[in-house]
């Protein structure tokens, strides 16, 4: 029978194949869903407010735009990363990452700096309500992938990760490519959809 | 394809290596040295760190029973004060706060975690596998359910539990109308328990794609595993829109925020947007997995296999399909436009036409078969009645001027319990009399299951029909008192009779397991003559569950000598992997089933234990507003979950030519 | 075969038997049993559905026998002798499904239409309605306004809605609380109060009487106790219904009555309203034709003068939760509260 042909099978967390690569892609789908029903949420209480929208007119677009370009460069980091890792670039994988992590810390001090300027907080309106949960949640997103990227970077700084073996930094990298794809969204909505 | 080539390279044994085939029968060296892998530590190290899916199932069940058994209580209280018109055995507040209770009881704490416990236990075992993908998940699942359960009835005993509806809709759960710590409870355990609902449908997408034997192809796995993958992947869709919901809830009542704050633009129908989109899918997910445990275990009664087995389980995820579509059914009364109405009105009847693929699927099944009357088959027969009031009552709420009338009265509570009750409990408890010769060892006594059977089915029926004529009465739901001028006084008192009745039913089952558990016959590895993996080996099964990995040639493993297919091909399941350097099983291809991967399982680890506490109590303290400790408890969480994940050699989930030093000791 | 026997019959029990038992003994109190819309719909927003109701349950109960019948006829009918350890192949029986999931599907089909049939017929009045009301849902009683282009002819009343026989009325719904659903069952289905928004729905009456509504959404503490009544008449009652909510309470009354009214003044004039004197409270219903209404306590209580003092003095007993309390009046204050409310026609 076919399936007792005797080849070699790869044993453990082999890059795609570990379950932690599905779990992650799981993970992403049950997340992405979350995302998707926060901006609903917005879409939803938007279209249906008589007062002007957002309260305090259009949003400024440069920090916000300037924030968007450090997050993808960070994502395209990482990517660069783990391709190193696959040519045995270990020290460089590592500055990599390095470099990455830094982009990142930049993204949330950014988002920081763009809440503390808001003229509206939390709870003055409806708007503020929504803007600051939506954003607090993609940062908080953004706060567990740093903290994932730098358990990377200390598991690559100790040699954990060669060419063979280094599924957790592709199931690691993908959440951060996803924590950027959904900016994407978070922005197009918040930043962008006034403008229309 | 990648695996041909993986045939030229060999590398390093601890990353590749050629499978050993073999035998490993009972008694043999290598059957040995498996168990030995496997055992759990015994005493109380063993019971708090364990991950083996076959105690976590059991615990899932037994666990879900017992808030079954609270929900019931409950509904008896309720059924006492409703009995008769104008009682005062209940305050309307603590009438409120039962029948709140009662519905998040045997909604959420029951009727799905009872159903995840099947499918801990079974999945491995119908699927050929030594334990789920995420055997730590698993127990983390476990651990938040029952301490997120806990957690909703924390504030019971005080008198301010949530009082508003399981659907808890605002503004009569929001912070001006509802200003006690009640629905604060219930948000954040629904918060909780999402948590714990989504890792265990993560754990049995990623196990049904990548741990199945080799040769179980997709058109293999038995429907249960349909029914099960349908509920995991509506719940990783659904679950977030109900946690948001709830979250924002929190907030609007903690912070301020605006949601749904009315003098300030917030909306109440977005609560109801985001409960049902969650809310209708969640109901098929609490009845696909025991329409599996019926298409999978009414065959063995009838001697033959299901009747269209392609049909049923395509029913099955269409139905999970259309059921996105449905949720707008919950708000027709909402004054909504009727063009809109109309389309959730088509799609909710179009939803009954999966539903009518499998009745008929199982009376064709009887028909041709030759039923053997035993226990587990009355529950299953019973069911099909059950399930077909349910749904024809399902169709007459579906019709939108009809819905307009019958929404929120009695007929609806009608419709609901014959739906959760006959397609989830009767699947439930005959499927323990079913497998219960597989958890235990020993079969349930079947005279006093006979009786179990037709006193529950005789209470359940008394107890609830009458109550859709109770809704045509014009008898609302909710109300904690009626007059006697309403004339709703029989129908009343006849349900409340049947409700006791019902409870006597269940009371003689519990009667009839404790007495199986103690003194029932030994059960040998196959007693029902039946065609699937699970019954291929000891009950109770070993910690191993397969000495061997089998090779799985068709749906029936177990009947194949019997079946008249001409030149079929056998299962193996005599000779085959035998994976024993370590916590080993296979792991095949997500379609064809092909072996790609040996797994390297983790062993029994506290690590879950801890994390469930700890992220547990962090939502203690988010709700008592210790903010300082819920911050040590979420910094905990994190370091907890690093030590989780920390990649470990047995696993090889890292190089072997580290220079560090692990972190955990290597094997 | 007794095994099969007791199956054949319990099931026929479940599902002929008990709506049999039921339905006579019952029919005889549905004339009394005031939300019975399953019998006794009126008027064109209810009738299309109650035949539609008669028509899903006929069907329902007519495929609920046959598929009973099957599946009885599946347990005992006769099998040939086999081999005990003998298995069924796996491929008989599959036209089962098609054939019945063919007969559901048509009949689904078929019923599709007639319910998208019916909603089109009820959803909206075939003639424009002339007479419309603002019903609002208060924890846990309802406020009625009348519309009008004249403010003049605009008034307030509570818990009591009257409507000429034989024409559309519409009625707009608000909530000032929470969400409560608006249903008088004979007369129309159940519309939403949703607070921030406002839903319509018609009304008609094709014969006087007094049609019963409750508040059919979870609302609170007092959810069961929150009812209303419709009283349909003859367009000229209706008129002089309309023209005597329009006045202001009688004066003559409010002087005669001098100790009632100024207990009343003092006790319950915070909440309640009684037009052409101070009493001009918003929390609670309009007592200007209090004894107008038939009931009282939205619909716990008829109104008389014994059940009103009972009210007044027990109501937290009567309806826990209300936001009326209950007064302790000595005898002399209630006597005199008593016959000052008396004077409120």
């Amino acid at each position: 029978m076919d399936t007792f042909d005797h080849y070699a099978l790869p044993v453990g967390s082999a890059g795609k194949l570990s379950a932690g690569w599905w779990g992650v892609w799981a993970l992403i789908v049950t997340e992405g869903a979350l995302f998707g029903y926060l901006l609903f949420v917005y879409f939803y209480l938007a279209t249906q407010t008589d007062e002007q929208w957002p309260p305090e007119g259009l949003p400024s677009l440069i920090v916000p735009t300037i924030n968007t370009v450090i997050l993808l460069v960070s994502s395209a980091f990482v990517w660069a990363s783990e391709r190193c890792i696959r040519l045995r670039q270990i020290n460089r994988s590592i500055g990599i990452m390095m470099l990455a992590i830094i982009l990142g810390i930049c993204f949330v001090m950014v988002q920081l700096t763009e809440w503390s300027n808001k003229a509206y907080a939390l709870t003055s309106n409806l708007y503020g309500s929504l803007y600051f949960t939506i954003t607090g949640f993609h940062l908080c997103h953004v706060i567990v992938g740093i903290v994932v990227l730098m358990l990377l970077l200390i598991w690559l700084s100790l040699g954990y990760f060669d060419d063979k073996r280094h599924a957790a930094v592709t199931i690691g990298g993908v959440y951060w490519h996803f924590v950027d794809a959904v900016w994407l969204f978070v922005f197009t909505t918040l930043y962008l959809s006034p403008y229309l | 394809m990648a695996i041909s080539n993986r045939t030229h390279r060999r590398g390093n044994e601890h990353f590749e290596r050629v499978p050993e085939l073999g035998r490993a029968p009972i008694g043999s060296e290598e059957e040995a040295r498996l168990a030995n892998i496997w055992k759990s530590e015994p005493g109380w190290r063993g019971w708090l760190s364990t991950v083996d899916h076959k105690t976590i199932g059991l615990r899932y069940l037994v666990t879900a029973f017992i808030f079954l058994l609270i929900g019931g209580i409950e509904a008896l209280m309720i059924r006492a004060q409703l009995a008769l018109p104008n009682q005062t055995l209940l305050a309307p507040e603590q009438y409120n706060q039962l029948f709140t209770m009662h519905g998040i009881t045997m909604i959420f704490l029951y009727a799905l975690p009872i159903l995840s416990g099947f499918s801990n236990y079974l999945w491995p075992l119908l699927l050929g596998s030594r334990d789920m993908a995420f055997p730590r998940l698993n127990a983390l699942s476990y651990w938040i359910f029952l301490f997120a359960g806990i957690f909703m009835y924390m504030s019971f005993p005080l008198g301010l539990a949530p009082n508003a509806g399981w659907f808890n809709y605002v503004p009569v759960s929001g912070p001006i109308y509802n200003t006690g710590p009640n629905i604060d409870v219930f948000a954040l355990g629904m918060v909780l328990l999402g948590i714990s609902t989504t890792v265990g449908s993560v754990n049995f997408v990623v196990t049904l794609f990548r741990m199945r034997a080799p040769g179980m192809t997709i058109n293999k796995v038995p429907i249960l595993v349909w029914g099960t993958l349908a509920a995991s992947v509506a719940n990783l869709m659904t679950i977030p829109a109900v946690s948001l919901a709830f979250f924002l809830l929190w907030m609007d009542r903690q912070f301020g925020t605006q949601f749904f704050d009315v003098a300030n633009g917030g909306k109440p129908l977005l609560w109801q947007h985001l409960f049902w989109i969650f809310g209708h899918p969640w109901v098929y997910a609490i009845v696909l997995p025991a329409m599996g445990i019926v298409s999978d275990a009414l065959p063995t009664f009838c001697r033959r296999p299901l009747v269209g087995y392609t049909a049923v389980a395509l029913a099955t995820m269409a139905t999970m399909l259309i059921g996105f579509l449905v949720w707008m059914h919950h708000m027709f009364a909402t004054g909504l436009p009727t063009v809109s109405l109309s389309l959730f009105g088509a799609a909710s009847m179009a939803i009954s036409i999966p539903s009518a693929v499998a009745v008929f699927a199982w009376i064709a099944t009887i028909w041709t078969g030759r039923p053997v009357f035993q226990t587990p088959f009355l529950f299953f027969a019973g069911f099909v009645i059950l399930f077909v009031i349910g749904g024809l009552s399902g169709v007459m709420v579906a019709a939108i001027s009809l819905n307009w009338q019958l929404n929120e009265t009695y007929f609806v509570v009608a419709h609901l319990h014959y739906v959760l009750l006959g397609i989830n409990v009767f699947p439930v408890i005959g499927g323990i009399y079913y497998w219960f010769p597989k958890f235990t060892g020993r079969m349930m006594n079947e005279k006093l299951g006979k009786w179990n059977f037709w006193v529950m089915f005789i209470g359940f029926n008394l107890g609830f029909f009458p109550m859709h004529i109770a809704g045509l009465l014009g008898m609302p739901r909710r109300i904690y008192t009626y007059s006697s001028r309403m004339g709703w006084d029989s129908v009343n008192l006849i349900t409340s009779i049947g409700s006791f009745i019902l409870a006597i039913g269940i009371l003689l089952f519990i009667i009839n397991v404790i007495i199986s558990l103690k003194r029932g016959k030994k059960a040998s590895s196959n007693p029902w003559d039946a065609a699937t993996l699970e019954w291929s080996m000891s009950s109770p099964p070993p910690a191993y569950n397969f000495a061997v990995i089998p090779a799985v040639a068709s749906r029936h493993p177990l009947w194949e000598d019997r079946l008249e297919e001409e030149g079929a091909r056998r299962s193996n399941l005599a000779e085959g992997y035998i994976l024993m350097k370590g916590h080993e099983t296979l792991s095949t291809s997500p379609i064809d089933a092909r072996p790609l991967v040996i797994f390297k399982m983790p062993g029994d680890s506290y690590t879950p234990f801890f994390v469930g506490l700890l992220v547990s109590l962090l939502f203690l303290g988010l709700l008592l507003h210790w903010w300082i400790f819920t911050g040590l408890m979420a910094t905990a969480s994190c370091i907890a979950l690093i030590i989780w994940m920390w990649p470990q050699k047995t696993l090889a989930q890292r190089t072997v030519s580290g220079t560090a030093h692990p972190l955990q000791g290597d094997s | 075969m007794v095994l099969l026997a007791r199956i054949m019959i319990t099931t026929f029990s479940m599902m002929a038997f008990i709506p049999m038992l039921i339905l006579p003994t019952e029919a005889v109190e549905a004339a009394e049993a005031p939300l019975n819309y399953f019998l006794y719909s009126d008027g064109p927003a209810a009738k299309p559905t109650m035949y539609l109701g008669w028509v899903l349950t006929g069907l329902s109960l007519a495929i609920c026998l046959i598929i009973t019948l099957l599946l009885l006829a599946a347990l005992i009918r006769k099998r040939p002798k086999m081999d005990q350890r003998a298995i069924g192949n796996e491929g008989k029986g599959i036209h089962w499904i098609y054939i019945g999931t063919g007969i559901s599907t048509l009949i689904l089909f078929g019923l599709v239409i007639y319910s998208f049939m019916v909603v089109n017929k009820v959803a909206k009045p075939s003639q424009p309605t002339m007479l419309a009301f603002t019903v609002t849902g208060y924890g846990w009683w309802w406020k009625i306004e009348y519309e009008h282009d004249d403010p003049a002819q605009r008034f307030v009343t509570a818990n009591e809605l009257h409507i000429p026989v034989g024409q559309p009325v519409r009625i707009k719904l608000k909530s000032a609380d929470v969400i409560h659903a608006f249903w008088v069952p004979k007369l129309a289905g159940k519309t939403q109060m949703v607070p921030g928004l406002i839903n319509q729905q018609w009304l008609q009456a094709d014969r006087p009487g007094i049609y019963s509504g409750q508040c059919v959404q979870f609302c609170g503490v007092g959810h069961a106790h929150m009812g209303l009544e419709v009283v349909a008449e003859r367009a000229e009652d209706f008129e002089k219904w309309l023209v005597a909510q329009q006045q202001m309470a009688a004066s003559s009354a409010i002087s005669n009555e001098k100790p009632g009214y100024e207990l009343f003044m003092e006790r319950c004039a915070g909440c309640h309203t009684i037009r052409g004197t101070d009493a001009q409270g918003k929390h609670a219903p309009d007592l200007t034709h209090l004894n107008s209404r038939h009931r009282i306590a939205a619909g716990l209580l008829m109104n008389t003068p014994d059940q009103l003092m009972e009210w007044i003095m027990h109501a937290q007993k009567l309806k826990p939760g209300s936001r009326m309390p209950s007064f302790a009046l000595s005898e002399q204050e209630a006597s005199v509260l008593a016959s000052f409310l008396s004077t409120l026609d």
